[in-house]
């Protein structure tokens, strides 16, 4: 009795001797290194795995960062300039100033302005519907209002005002991870430069058809008629087919565009009130 | 009774229109005429605002191999270039021009009088098909010249003509074959002439039992010709089910019906190569079927090319109150209108009116593996799963499922007893997997 026990003890010690020192060698073989900062650079990443940097998650991205020369070129759009810094510290290099975007809808065509000229039953899909016809209103470029950018939104920094049918960008909550802009068939939704107080200019409007449809189908249409560009002394507007576009880098927020334009298209946002006209003021002196 | 094996649905056929004798309709004080009325390349305008152009006369200019001529269908001036609307629901430009009298061009031959002689040789008919503008008129709108020639390499030994007209509601083809049968088989002995074949065989759905004694009738004069009814089920106008029905050749995935040594044109086509060759008239006008329940008076009219539809409504009786939806095309594959100033173009088979009640969307249901979808695919396909992988995406595999394959019958989203938009997304599958294989095509 006791001999089997013995017997039993021993064989079983033998085997797991023998297995550990096969397995002992054999991990020796395959060993695999990884860098231990990988790890710590992704503890300081947010962690939203949303791909805003290009890669497919935040793991990617640390790998990346590690590998990398430079910082040229990466950036997590989620952290910013402080989650850059610390994987910089962490990596001793230096991380680059990355101007902060934000995303900004290219489209004003609520129903006051834009008025719906057929109806759209079908899926719910902004892709669906973009691929059947130019939409519920005669602006082949303009928002569809069926919300493919909301729901792509993983940071819910966006929702559709049910009034005038256009998706809402909330600005403190927007990372401009770009999902948006990838969802929206019609791309017309883009990363502008993030200012002071959130202020912005921008052309409301994609599209490029002539002055004359542009308008009919609907009334803050970019008609293209070069007054803004005229007006602006700092080169910062362009027209190319029949839109006009704002360069946020080159736009220094004199809001004299905003005033010329005949459309309204062009649109001011997070300014204070207008102070009334110079002009207005010498003549009640002057009284 | 002849048919394809795999699949097809049988809707309620609805051919209200199917004794309504063809009638003229009288020519819009306006039209506008869209430049891109085919496939392919859109023609391009020659004449500016402010000429005068007589009917018939061309307007714009094909432009490339697949490509064709727009012709005024109106004499009048032109009273701008714009874009409008058309019936596939996006903007492009068009040509309007302000009716004043109805002067033909003067090559025209505008007698009654049916020519059985052919004149012009096998080229001469292909390119007086390009000069006048001939498309495939069953809908599909690809320039007929481009068909008729046979690349060398490859052999057409048998013409099929399409008469099944299997979408329900539409009579057009059916009124031809009725009424200008002779014109419709001398218009057939030309297309012969022109592919150089012996033999040509007219695919006829049996619930035409008139149209076929009628051509059968007629056909023992003309040499070659048959006429072969079908079994009612849709698709059986489809290209390939067509030919698997008639002459048992399988047309592979991706590939034409040449490579199994034929073509398939419609009756609407064999008619319109008849009045091009014998009577030297362009296409600008075409057999238009307006229908609906609540119509008070539909029809057959002959229509000029780039008439607003709410002139053809006009002219059957007034848009009832009740209409809910206005549909360019057969039920199964046509679209809604954005609205009833749409001109109707060459592609325009007919304009149904769906009452509010019929034309609503029923709520979508859960998918419950039922596999009806499966069963009505003609092509063998599975729609269940194209559009589960349009909708998350997955088009790498979309691809695989071979979803280019796809000819949009509407079988499957017909069938489908959970209510499911199916063809919805397997078109938005469909349109990606094209772009992404172009895009291959350019990187490479």
């Amino acid at each position: 009795m006791s001999s089997t026990v013995l017997i039993t003890i021993i064989s079983l010690s033998l085997l797991a001797l023998i297995s550990a020192v096969i397995l002992y060698f054999i991990a020796q073989k395959f060993k695999i290194f990884e860098d231990p900062r990988i790890d710590e650079v992704q503890a300081v990443l947010p962690a939203a795995n949303c791909g805003g940097c290009g890669f497919a998650g935040c793991r990617n991205f640390a790998e990346a960062l590690v590998k990398a020369e430079t910082f040229e070129g990466l950036n997590c759009p989620v952290g910013g300039a402080v989650t850059m810094e610390q994987a910089a510290k962490i990596l001793g290099k230096a991380a680059p100033v990355v101007e902060q975007t934000v995303a900004v809808l290219l489209c004003n065509g609520t129903p006051e302005f834009r008025p719906r000229t057929s109806k759209y039953d079908g899926v719910p899909d902004c892709r669906i519907a973009h691929n059947l016809y130019i939409g519920e209103t005669d602006c082949s470029y303009g928002c569809l209002s069926l919300a493919d950018c909301v729901r792509a939104c993983a940071f819910d920094a966006m929702y559709m005002n049910s009034e005038t049918g256009l998706p809402v960008i909330i600005d403190d909550k927007c990372v401009s991870c770009g999902a948006c802009v990838k969802a929206c068939p019609r791309h017309i939704i883009e990363l502008r430069k993030k200012a002071k107080k959130d202020r912005k200019i921008y052309v409301a409007c994609s599209n490029c058809d002539k002055g004359g449809p542009a308008r009919r189908a609907c009334k803050v249409a970019c008609i293209a008629c070069n007054k803004c560009y005229n007006v602006c002394e700092f080169n910062a507007i362009t027209i190319e087919n029949n839109l006009a576009y704002i360069d946020a880098f080159k736009c220094t927020f004199c809001r004299k565009c905003v005033t010329e334009c005949p459309t309204n298209c062009i649109i001011e946002l997070n300014f204070p009130p207008r102070k009334p006209k110079v002009e207005a003021q010498a003549e009640t002196v002057a009284t | 009774m002849k048919t394809f094996p795999i699949g097809g649905v049988h809707p309620p056929e609805n051919k209200l229109t199917a004794g309504c004798v063809i009638q003229q309709l009288p020519v819009p004080q306006s039209v506008a005429i869209p430049i891109l009325q085919h496939i392919g390349t859109p023609a391009t305008v020659i004449v500016n605002k402010g000429d005068t152009v007589k009917t018939g006369q061309v307007i714009a200019a094909s432009k490339g191999i697949v490509s064709t001529n727009i012709h005024s269908s109106v004499s009048g001036k032109v009273n701008k270039i714009d874009t409008i609307i058309d019936t596939t629901g996006y903007k492009q430009t068009a040509v309007f021009i302000d009716v004043q009298g109805d002067e033909w061009v003067d090559t025209i031959d505008r007698s009654d009088e049916i020519l059985t002689d052919i004149k012009l040789s096998s080229e001469e008919i292909i390119k007086r098909c390009l000069e006048s503008g001939i498309v495939g008129l069953g809908g599909a709108t690809f320039p007929s010249h481009v068909k008729l020639t046979v690349p060398s390499g490859k052999k057409c030994d048998v013409l099929i003509i399409n008469g099944a007209e299997c979408e329900p509601y539409l009579t057009s083809d059916h009124r031809i074959m009725l009424e200008r049968g002779e014109q419709f088989l001398i218009g057939v002995t030309i297309l012969m002439k022109a592919l150089k074949v012996t033999r040509s065989m007219i695919g006829i759905e049996s619930n035409k039992t008139d149209a076929i004694e009628h051509l059968t009738n007629l056909a023992t004069a003309f040499q070659g010709i048959t006429v072969h009814p079908l079994k009612v089920k849709y698709p059986q106008g489809a290209e390939k089910q067509l030919i698997k029905a008639l002459i048992n050749r399988e047309v592979p995935s991706g590939r034409l019906p040449l490579d199994v040594n034929t073509v398939v044109h419609n009756v609407g086509t064999a008619f319109a190569v008849y009045e091009a060759v014998q009577k030297n008239k362009p296409l600008f006008e075409r057999v238009v079927t307006i229908t609906g329940k609540s119509l008070s008076k539909p029809g057959n009219y002959f229509v000029r090319i780039g008439t607003p539809v709410s002139k053809l409504i006009e002219a059957a009786g007034g848009l009832p109150e009740d209409t809910g939806k206005i549909v360019s095309g057969g039920p199964m594959m046509g679209k809604s209108l954005n609205n009833t100033e749409v001109p109707i173009v060459k592609g325009t088979s007919g304009i149904i009116l769906f009452p509010e009640s019929e034309s609503e969307r029923m709520q979508s249901e859960s998918c419950i593996r039922c596999a009806k979808c499966i069963s009505a695919c003609a092509l063998n396909l599975e729609p269940y799963l194209l559009m589960t992988l349009s909708e998350k995406g997955l088009f790498e595999r979309a691809e695989k499922e071979r979803i280019t394959d796809c000819m949009e019958c509407g079988s499957c989203s017909y069938i489908c007893p959970a209510q499911r938009p199916l063809l919805d997304y397997i078109r938005l599958g469909k349109s990606t997997v094209i772009k992404m294989a172009r895009e291959r095509v350019v990187k490479k």
